[in-house]
């Protein structure tokens, strides 16, 4: 009864999406008074229609409903009951819902939060998001529907994939999700301004916090899925130019450069074809990501059951997306096009060339991905992009990025001096460099890489702090300070702290394989791991080998490591817990791997890491998120009525 | 400085990056394609020597052979076997009568040295590449018949 329910309100909100997609448009475009004022209302609905379906779709999975294909695919009665409510986005079905659910989880944000945009421009806003869930609804309910059902009901469930058994489904799926749909803002916004021909800085003010707000849940899915691969694949690795980690990271590129040319927009009234250029592609790479990941063509671990007919769907779904935005925008961009002019040496320019350089460094990690893909179904081989590629490639762009970043934040708007500029960089420059090439000396080996990679960082912090000092000193009161221009040095900041903790683990990791029979010991980064036991120990669903590991450093005990290797009783799949003691400045890793010898004298293969500052790479995520929901907050967005005219321009901050 | 000076520079500028870029990923691609190659490829010729590429199929039943953290299994296409061996710990999943893809290089002397050995996520999921190493295999088998 219940997963009719639930499937019933899919089919509901897919008639009220297509009617509120309709009259949302149409409304916005012809003004009618009727069809505007039906437009929140409606939302409201479809977000009360899927919201009841989400909420049967859980309790299919939470009373163990083995009559619904899509639970017993995914679930099983031992599963706790958190992995039982988390399972829903499990699999791909599910996925998808968790997907709709959020974008009209954003659409009942949009009705409620927009109380100062005009009218019109909520309804086509609305009308054009409700439309691309029309798109999902069809796909969901034709090819992925998650509440068919089984005439013969088995006994149990065929369990979640045990990798996703793990805090990390909990958090990093909605997350990572949050962030893709919530590209789509930007996209209807952009839309409608092109729909209405007026593109202003009322507009991008609008907006911005939307944007905004979709990187954070980007940063954070991102940053959580590469912790999550850190400790839960078991191998240590923290990045692995994946083809699904690039498909997300793909939009994350693109939406960063579309923040900053939105600021550019706002501030400036200019590169208004370029912010809506950007728009569109962060969410075509959103929705092309959907469809790496979910159609099979990937290998991957979130790569779910193949069935062409879903891939069709999708790629036929972008091209109308893609297609259908493009010739709007090549029909109205004349009407869209910036006045104003701006001088070669200018925030402006800085903001230019990093948009630039970001969305290269996007097409060159997109080529990388689509390769492959394009070289087999031309069927001219099969062949794979390793991650040197992606490092040789992408290193390099982002280095002047990182260098353009600091010029740019301290250059002023429309014109700037070049002696200028160099007198307020150059000591910080020459400090960083100073530091940067010679604090790799401390931490013993000296490389190029890190001194490169602490410099930038070092400059980044610095410059941030001379700039907050000076805003500090000349504001007599500091709390006039914008939020914003806390928010962008927060989330430069994070930037640098990201970079340290990549360039000392690229440089200063050590890593051994080896074998380990009780009591023998072995030595990385000045830390000794001692086997001191192995036992067996139940779990609710799976039985473990539980490792005794003491840790210890100079001959000092540390603390005891229990790295597991787990055997699911549903599925008889092994699965590596990893013990991992973590600390600011580096992580000591243990792993257990195969037994290798058993009776009297038992041996074990063993991985050992030492990471120094592996955790700076995710708390740099952090506070970039941080900094964007400050500059997201920002005071001057919360204004009951903004000002159609430029608002003051406080601070100078961009973030 | 006049407006279409200005383009100037920003289209020249934006042209260096793009070429900089251009050159950058030309670069690094020539040298870190990986092909994929079958045991039947392998055993024609087809591979190259001393460069990496990856070789998949079947791992062989009763061929896994262990001393200490240096393995050698056998992979299969069904219709042509490779040996290869492998110096670490393997992923959770690698089991015998599985698919398997491994990564490395081959030496003068034919023997296949895997620096990665790579086997998916879920018991019951075959890597594409595996997958399409049995299919031609057997296809061949089919008409040589």
């Amino acid at each position: 009864m219940i997963p009719e329910l639930g499937h019933f309100s899919l089919i509901l909100s897919l008639f009220v999406a297509l009617v509120l997609g309709v009259l949302g448009s149409a409304g916005g475009q012809t003004g009618r008074r009727e069809w505007v004022a039906l437009v929140r209302p409606a939302t409201q609905a479809l977000w009360l229609l899927t919201a009841f379906g989400y909420g049967c779709l859980t309790y299919a999975f939470y009373s163990n409903d083995f009559s619904v294909v899509y639970v017993v695919q995914h679930s099983n009665s031992q599963l706790p009951a958190i992995y039982r409510i988390a399972g829903v986005w499990g699999g791909h079905e599910g996925s998808l819902l968790l997907w709709h659910f959020m974008l009209t989880t954003w659409m009942l944000a949009v009705s409620l939060f927009s109380r100062q945009l005009p009218d019109t421009m909520v309804a086509r806003v609305l009308g054009v998001l409700s439309l691309v869930a029309v798109g999902f609804l069809v796909f969901m309910l034709f090819t992925s529907n998650p509440f068919l059902r089984l005439a013969d009901v088995p006994a149990d469930g065929r369990d979640l994939n045990p990798l996703l058994q793990d805090p990390g489904l909990v958090f990093h799926p909605p997350m990572l999700y949050m962030g893709y749909v919530g590209l789509a803002i930007p996209f209807a916004f952009a839309i409608a301004a092109l729909l209405n021909g007026r593109l202003d800085a009322a507009w991008a003010r609008w907006s911005r916090p939307w944007a905004t707000t979709a990187w954070i849940f980007l940063t954070l899915g991102i940053a959580l899925g590469s912790w999550w691969a850190y400790y839960e694949l078991g191998w240590g690795g923290w990045w692995f130019w994946d083809p699904v980690e690039n498909a997300s990271f793909l939009p994350w590129l693109v939406s960063a450069a579309l923040i900053h040319s939105l600021a550019v927009t706002e501030k400036r009234g200019l590169f208004r074809n370029w912010t809506i250029v950007l728009a569109i592609t962060a969410f075509s790479l959103s929705l092309l990501g959907t469809f790496l990941v979910r159609s099979g063509v990937l290998t991957s671990v979130h790569a779910f059951a193949t069935d062409p007919r879903r891939g069709v769907f999708i790629l036929v779904f972008l091209s109308v997306v893609v297609g259908g935005s493009l010739t709007l925008f090549a029909m109205r961009a004349g009407k869209v096009r910036s006045t104003g002019s701006f001088g070669l040496v200018s925030r402006e320019t800085f903001l230019l060339l990093n948009n630039v350089l970001l969305t290269t460094a996007a097409a060159s990690v997109l080529l990388g991905t689509l390769y492959p893909l394009i070289v087999d179904s031309l069927n001219l081989g099969k062949l794979s992009v390793g991650p040197p590629y992606f490092n040789a490639v992408f290193v390099p762009i982002m280095v002047p990025v990182l260098l353009f970043m600091v010029v740019g934040s301290f250059a002023r708007w429309k014109s700037d001096g070049v002696m200028d500029l160099a007198r307020k960089l150059g000591a910080s420059a020459l400090v960083s460099v100073a530091l940067g090439c010679s604090l790799p000396l401390l931490a013993g080996s000296w490389s190029a890489l890190a001194a490169l990679g602490l410099s930038l960082a070092l400059w980044i912090v610095l410059s941030s702090l001379q700039q907050i000092y000076r805003q500090l000193r000349g504001t007599a009161n500091w709390r006039a300070t914008p939020w914003s221009f806390w928010g962008m040095h927060l989330a430069h900041i994070g930037i640098a702290v990201s970079v340290v903790g990549i360039t000392m683990v690229k440089s200063y990791e050590t890593e051994k394989d080896v074998r380990m029979g009780l009591d023998d010991t072995v030595a990385v980064g000045g830390y000794t791991f001692r086997l001191t036991g192995i036992r067996e120990a139940d779990g609710p669903n799976y039985r473990a080998d539980i490792g005794d590991v003491q840790l210890s450093r100079n001959g000092q005990t540390l603390r005891m490591l229990h790295p597991e290797k787990r055997t699911y009783f549903s599925s008889a799949m092994p699965m590596t817990e990893a013990a991992i003691d973590t600390g600011l400045t580096r992580d000591v890793y243990v792993s257990l791997g195969e037994q290798l010898e058993a009776g009297e004298h038992p041996a074990w293969a063993v991985r050992v890491y030492h990471k120094p500052f592996v955790s700076w790479i995710w708390g740099g995520g952090l506070l970039m998120a941080l900094g964007g929901g400050l500059a997201a907050l920002d005071r001057r967005y919360r204004n009951k009525r903004a000002h159609s005219t430029k608002g003051a321009t406080v601070g100078g901050a961009v973030a | 400085m006049k407006p279409r000076h200005k383009r100037a520079a920003i289209i020249a500028g934006g042209l260096a990056a793009l070429s900089l870029a251009a050159f950058l990923v030309l670069n690094a691609f020539e040298s870190n394609l990986v092909f994929f190659f079958s045991p039947s490829q392998v055993a024609a010729g087809e591979a190259p020597k001393n460069r990496t590429f990856r070789v998949g199929g079947m791992v062989k039943e009763g061929s896994v052979n262990r001393k200490d953290l240096t393995v050698s299994f056998v992979v299969t296409d069904t219709a042509e076997d490779m040996k290869v061996t492998y110096t670490g710990i393997l992923p959770d999943l690698f089991r015998e009568g599985k698919g398997v893809v491994a990564q490395g290089k081959l030496s003068e002397d034919g023997l296949f040295t895997a620096s990665e050995v790579l086997a998916k996520h879920d018991e019951n999921y075959m890597p594409p590449e595996a997958q399409h190493a049995v299919d031609e295999a057997q296809k061949t088998i089919k008409t040589l018949q």
